[in-house]
């Protein structure tokens, strides 16, 4: 896609573009929500409410044949990268239509087409191929950049510490987007962490690393094309430091009781990505309330078409073992 | 036909696929200047240079998941491990990574890569740099698993392996680096899942892996003098897993023997134990005997570690109780 903008300048055609991803991924969220709760989806579900302006922002930022790797709390990242809706809504449910075909789950989100090379559920685990993947890239002189997102929970996993090492030590095209939410699980930064701000973990490897608002999807964004950009030239790989807020616990029915009764809440009043990109582009009630509705029709349609999807038959559980 | 040894075996498959294949490339700790811990891939650093025989830092885990993620761009990297006991940091990336992204994805990736590395005791290394840990491997769906015992072997299973489109977990046993024998001219690549009858006989299989393929054809020939034909079958591959040779050959003795140098308990041939009464229970005339190490982490003292590790000795006594001639 040809960029007409200039670096740095986020035009307010863009960001409303932006504004109506980010609002589509709160619904199909609270929708999963929803689902989960009147007991029709199997499984083990994260929703990242509060987070959507790193998906977004990362994601629309990445060209065709960038690649990428997700963790537990996939859905914005897959949903901001084109994967259809349904496909998703599909997967969720388990059939055959979904983005893995019923063979992962929320937590297994796959869609190579896209270049998401999948969501992973050991935390930190995604990290090394990404290496990897961008070492290929260097190997074929390819203009192509290997994304990787995770969380500050990540950065004390061994996966990432020799990952982040490698990738340096040889300047592979590589974009390690750290979502800093502050939590583990249920466990806060000042628990788990030594340091507290995320960029500090790069100076160790000498890695280029940037300050992210990961509220502000413009800021994300552009950041992010820098973050592409100097990956993709050939300079390294980069470390983007996005601080943001999760709104909700760490999975679908955690009661927080690990957390204040109103931090949630009153981080939602401030710090909520939409309403901050709303209040910004002076959108007017009845333009959010159309653009709601519009969104809505598209979340409905992925659930009726999750639940008219095709179940596996059990036997289709032996496919895909081996290539 | 030349004559090469397993090691220099090892590295003319991995060098004929280079020149053959740009997206062939090796990483691992110590294998560029120095040639690998064990010499396998000395010389290959001035051929190949530093971009494809790339030293890495001692990061397995890394290495490992670098190599699946260049693997699942397309590429067919091998990987070494230097020892198989080092294996246990990089097993994360192995079972819940590389073994898993193509069923995960729903059949969307596949991930070639060749995972080679070397164990085996015999030279006092002690606990931590000779075990054999093949048996923690052919319980993960999705990997491969070979040990190859003979310098045409390990040529032709390579080859295979880094051609396969899975995850495969490739032993080599250090003891065998020197062994030499005649080669084919041409590489002859070798399928895997296909085993291979050592040396016929009529009145015991004994199924041998790695080193103790060898300590049991000693074995054999020392049985043969006590009038005890023995058939040695090498299953070569692991998983999947030529159950139809073994199985076939025990119909024909009707009496079994697995050895590896692997602990006995829990290992790789309690698998082909529960293959062989279930295919051919009614064929056989004796219990299965297992041969292998004993249940204690490695010691130190050569008088301990031979004590542990199983030899021909061990084999000939397993054979001998099979046929009651004890």
């Amino acid at each position: 896609m040809a960029k007409v903008e200039k670096k740095g300048a986020v035009s307010g055609e863009r960001l409303r573009e932006f504004f109506r991803e980010m609002l589509l991924i709160r619904r199909f969220e609270e929708k999963v929500e929803d689902r989960f709760r009147a007991g029709e989806l199997p499984g083990f579900l994260h929703v990242a409410i509060g987070q959507e302006a790193v998906a977004v922002g990362v994601c629309r930022a990445m060209e065709e044949g960038d690649v990428f790797a997700s963790t537990h709390r996939a859905h914005g990242h897959t949903l901001a990268r084109g994967t259809h809706p349904n496909e998703l809504m599909a997967e969720l449910y388990g059939k055959l239509e979904g983005c893995s075909h019923g063979y992962g789950g929320s937590m297994h989100l796959y869609d190579v087409e896209r270049g998401n090379l999948g969501a992973n559920a050991v935390v930190g685990g995604g990290l090394p191929a990404i290496a990897g993947a961008a070492l290929a890239f260097k190997f074929r002189n390819e203009p192509r950049v290997a994304v990787a997102f995770f969380g500050d929970g990540a950065t004390n996993t061994g996966t990432f510490h020799e990952a982040l090492n490698l990738a340096q030590l040889w300047e592979v095209p590589a974009v390690f987007v750290c979502e800093d939410n502050s939590w583990a699980e249920s466990t806060p930064k000042k628990q788990h962490s030594p340091v507290d701000n995320m960029a500090d973990r790069a100076k160790a490897w000498g890695m280029k690393s940037m300050d992210v608002d990961g509220q502000d999807v413009g800021a994300v964004y552009t950041k992010a094309e820098q973050a592409l950009e100097h990956a993709r030239s050939g300079k390294g790989p980069v470390f983007m430091n996005v601080v943001t807020v999760r709104l909700v616990g760490h999975y679908i029915g955690d009661p927080q009781v690990y957390r204040a009764k109103d931090e949630a809440k009153k981080l939602a009043e401030t710090k909520d990505p939409i309403e901050l990109l709303r209040a910004k582009l002076e959108l007017s009630d009845e333009e959010v309330e159309e653009l709601d509705r519009e969104i809505l029709e598209i979340v409905e349609a992925s659930v009726e078409f999750a639940k008219n999807g095709t179940d596996p038959e059990p036997e289709d559980a032996l496919k895909n073992v081996y290539a | 036909m030349p004559e090469l040894s397993y090691r220099e075996a090892v590295r003319d498959a991995l060098s004929t696929a280079m020149r053959k294949d740009d997206e062939v490339f090796i990483m691992g700790e110590d294998i560029a200047e120095m040639g690998g811990s064990m010499g396998v891939t000395q010389g290959m650093l001035d051929e190949f240079g530093p971009e494809r025989v790339r030293n890495t830092p001692i990061s397995e885990i890394a290495i490992v998941g670098a190599g699946i993620g260049a693997a699942m761009q397309g590429m067919r990297p091998v990987v070494e491990i230097m020892y198989e006991d080092f294996l246990t940091l990089s097993l994360e990336q192995i079972v819940n990574q590389a073994a898993k992204h193509r069923y995960m994805s729903g059949g969307q990736l596949k991930v070639p890569l060749t995972i080679r590395t070397q164990g085996g005791a015999g030279w006092s290394p002690g606990a931590q740099h000779a075990q054999q840990l093949e048996a923690w491997l052919v319980h993960v769906p999705g990997l491969k698993v070979v040990f190859a015992s003979t310098p045409t072997d390990v040529r032709g299973l390579l080859w295979s392996a880094i051609y396969d489109d899975n995850p495969v977990i490739f032993f080599e046993h250090r003891t065998l680096y020197g062994l030499k024998e005649d080669v084919p001219e041409e590489l002859e690549p070798i399928p895997l899942g296909k085993g291979r009858v050592h040396r016929e006989g009529e009145d015991v299989t004994v199924v041998a892996t790695g080193r103790l393929v060898h300590e049991a054809l000693a074995a054999a020939a020392e049985a043969e003098k006590e009038g005890v034909s023995v058939e040695v079958v090498d299953p070569r591959t692991l998983q999947p897993l030529d159950e139809d040779l073994i199985v076939n050959s025990v119909k024909k003795t009707n009496r079994c023997v697995t050895a590896h140098e692997a602990i006995t308990r829990m290992g790789f041939g309690a698998e082909v134990a529960a293959v062989v009464q279930y295919q051919a229970f009614d064929w056989l005339d004796a219990p299965i005997e297992r041969v292998g190490a004993r249940f204690t982490p490695l010691p130190f003292a050569p008088v301990m570690e031979q004590f542990c590790i199983p030899h021909a000795e061990d084999v000939l006594e397993a054979i001998r109780r099979t046929v009651g001639r004890v």
